[in-house]
């Protein structure tokens, strides 16, 4: 029996291509349409995490994967840009690349999957493990923008509690969770507060990846394609994952290591590798882990590996 | 032995040539035409065109036989291609009035004026498998009538208003910009125009389910189906530089208008009210389900109670585009083990908590 190896062990790149998809404007959207959307990205980032409805296009992808970080990514990318796109932290998950392939066709411009050679990274579900650079615009593609819709449904009401930072109904939620569990449950989309004013959704990043918003250098942007809403967080901006003095937030840990690379500190995906539910445990950031083990580092190889590699 | 599933450029490429042959079917079989599809699929046709709110049979026809007969996809193909056309304005209303009727029903008299025009429709058919159709169809032609119809058929709600037994729907001011439901993201509470535009391009299933509850006591409106009427109604366009509308094309449309009773409130006199549905091509059931779901949703405005699904514009709005909910319904397809990971984290911590052993029984079987 082998060990499935997870991860790509080379890394890909493409270079920017001079023809483009005919037909279509660059990265597809019209002009006016991009200048629709960077109007409204230039509010979010002056009133970081309010949300800004916007006139959202329909897409040749389906709503919900990713129709709203596509729309951010076309208005702000560049003939100039290196785009890197991840999907659970991987380059090689098959929406990702999709969507890398739609902007390698449509706006011509160089990919790649090493985290420091992109100058745009489109994200679903997690955030890189490398810090990220004030060179750099994270964008994320957020299905539910509107950290409240699970406990107040409907947006009429949700938009009035944010005007009036009638936040008391989260944290209801959340010492509820404390009441019956013993600890706040929500493990992912872990609700924050930013710049001390508006309480946002974090897409459903892990909460591990929260504490990695806070005062980033690199742009964040959040696009919300089928609820029509995009929202920011300018670079070095305050995010704090809402908590109880008593209860302060905390982030996932693991006992195992990567069983690749070794590393302790990044977050690990479980892959089962036999159909007894042997587990092994890999970095979710394949790049991250790809960078490590071309580095030197090594992990243990995982269960039926005969140890490391 | 299990294999993590991750995908790839090439995993894509292949799935799509399979796809393709699949589409194709048995090679044997002779290929559709769009042709065929316009004319003998023509109220899959009608519905695509409704739903992609395009109106072209060419392309809701070739986006019918792209996605292979799923009209909910082909709807979508629509929509993605609709979304890259430019735009030069808006067109003048459209005067379903002066409509060249082809049927024309109404359910609140016997004879009206310009009287009752059955069409072409299923609903008198026994619906008995044709058994002869299966053989192949020969050639049916219906017989043309002796006298032509009635040019300019007065539409049931104007009949009505002669007595002012029906509230009055008066035009607004021409010149103030209509809310675009494709350019702009919804605000609630939402006008009228923006409802109906949702309505027009909502799904027909979801429409059709949300009427029918009305009917079942869930904000029963106590309507009588006024009017439906199919035929073609030109569109006209003013542009700029000539200053006065021309006749830029023809389209078929659907509309039925619903009267429905209203027992009248401090400040409105006791009258009928309307619910209005209007379709691309041929969708009757769905422009009566719009009409349905029009008037349930005008109940803020008549001071009724909200308390049924179908009143309840944030509800019915927000659910009601097909493209949307099949993407975000399937995109749970999508690999969450991200997320999913952080769950077991957390449900495993939760476990020894309350005293269980970390999952010993399965390590111990893996061993």
């Amino acid at each position: 029996m082998t060990t499935v190896i997870p991860h790509p062990t080379a890394s890909a790149a493409t270079t920017a291509a001079p023809t483009r998809l005919e037909g279509y404007n660059f990265a597809y959207l019209d002009e006016q349409t991009k200048r629709m959307i960077r109007r409204a990205i230039l509010k979010g980032v002056a009133v970081p995490g309010y949300q800004v409805p916007f006139g959202s296009r329909e897409m040749p992808l389906p709503y919900g994967w990713g129709t709203g970080g596509i729309q951010v990514t076309a208005a702000v990318i560049g003939p100039d840009d290196t785009l890197k796109v991840i999907d659970q932290g991987a380059d090689d998950t098959t929406n990702a690349v999709n969507i890398r392939r739609f902007f390698a066709k449509t706006a011509g411009v160089a990919t790649t999957d090493r985290t420091v050679d992109a100058s745009i990274i489109q994200t679903r579900h997690r955030i890189p493990e490398k810090p990220l650079t004030e060179q750099q615009i994270l964008v994320y593609q957020v299905p539910i923008p509107e950290p409240l819709r699970q406990l107040e449904p409907r947006e009429a009401e949700t938009r009035k509690m944010h005007a009036l930072q009638e936040y008391g109904v989260m944290h209801v939620s959340l010492y509820e969770d404390i009441a019956r569990y013993g600890r706040i449950t929500r493990s992912y989309n872990y609700p924050v507060r930013v710049n001390g004013r508006y309480v946002m959704a974090p897409s459903p990043i892990p909460k591990f990846d929260n504490p990695k918003m806070d005062r980033m250098p690199a742009l964040q942007l959040f696009g919300a394609g089928r609820e029509k809403r995009i929202y920011a967080v300018p670079p070095y901006t305050e995010v704090k994952s809402l908590d109880f003095e008593d209860h302060p937030f905390e982030i996932e840990t693991w006992e195992e290591n990567c069983a690749l690379c070794g590393a302790e500190d990044s977050y690990l995906d479980e892959v089962i590798v036999d159909d007894q539910g042997t587990k092994m445990y890999v970095c979710s950031d394949s790049d991250h882990c790809r960078e490590r083990r071309e580095a030197g580092f090594q992990g243990d190889g995982g269960p039926n590996s005969g140890g490391p590699r | 032995m299990y294999v993590a599933v991750k995908g790839g450029d090439q995993a894509i490429e292949n799935s799509q040539k399979l796809l393709d042959e699949e589409r194709r079917g048995d090679p044997r079989v002779p290929e559709l035409s769009l042709d065929q599809i316009r004319e003998q699929m023509s109220l899959a046709v009608d519905r695509v065109m409704t739903e992609g709110s395009l109106y072209d049979p060419e392309l809701a026809a070739l986006a019918i036989k792209q996605a292979r007969g799923d009209l909910v996809e082909a709807i979508f193909l629509l929509r993605a291609y609709r979304t890259t056309l430019p735009r030069f304005g808006a067109g003048e209303p459209v005067d379903t009035a002066t409509m060249a009727v082809r049927r024309r029903i109404s359910a609140t008299y016997k004879d009206l004026p310009g009287g009752q025009l059955l069409g072409a429709s299923f609903d008198y058919t026994h619906r008995l498998l044709d058994f002869a159709l299966a053989a192949g169809d020969d050639r049916p032609v219906a017989e043309i009538a002796p006298e032509g119809v009635e040019p300019g058929m007065p539409r049931i709600a104007d009949i009505l208003d002669h007595e002012g037994l029906i509230e009055r729907e008066e035009p607004g001011d021409d010149d103030a910009p209509v809310f675009d439901l494709t350019r702009e993201s919804p605000r609630y509470p939402a006008d009228r125009a923006a409802r109906l535009q949702n309505l027009a391009r909502g799904d027909e299933g979801w429409l059709l389910a949300l009427g029918y509850s009305t009917q079942r006591g869930y904000g029963n409106n106590h309507p009588f189906a006024g009017e439906i009427r199919v035929g073609e109604v030109a569109v006209e366009f003013a542009p700029e530089e000539l200053g006065f509308p021309i006749e830029i094309g023809e389209i078929t449309v659907t509309e039925c208008q619903m009267v429905n009773q209203f027992k009248g409130s401090a400040s409105v006199p006791p009258q009928f009210t309307r619910g209005y549905g209007l379709t691309f091509g041929h969708c009757e059931r769905k422009a009566m389900a719009m009409a349905l779901v029009d008037r349930a949703l005008r109940a803020r405005e008549f001071e009724e109670p909200i308390e049924a699904p179908a009143q309840d514009e944030e509800f019915v709005m927000a659910h009601s585009d097909n493209v949307e909910a099949s993407g975000f319904v399937q995109h749970l397809k999508l690999p969450h083990y991200v997320d999913f990971q952080a769950e077991l984290v957390t449900v495993r911590a939760l476990r020894r908590k309350a005293g269980y052993a970390a999952d010993s029984a399965i390590s111990d079987a893996a061993e």
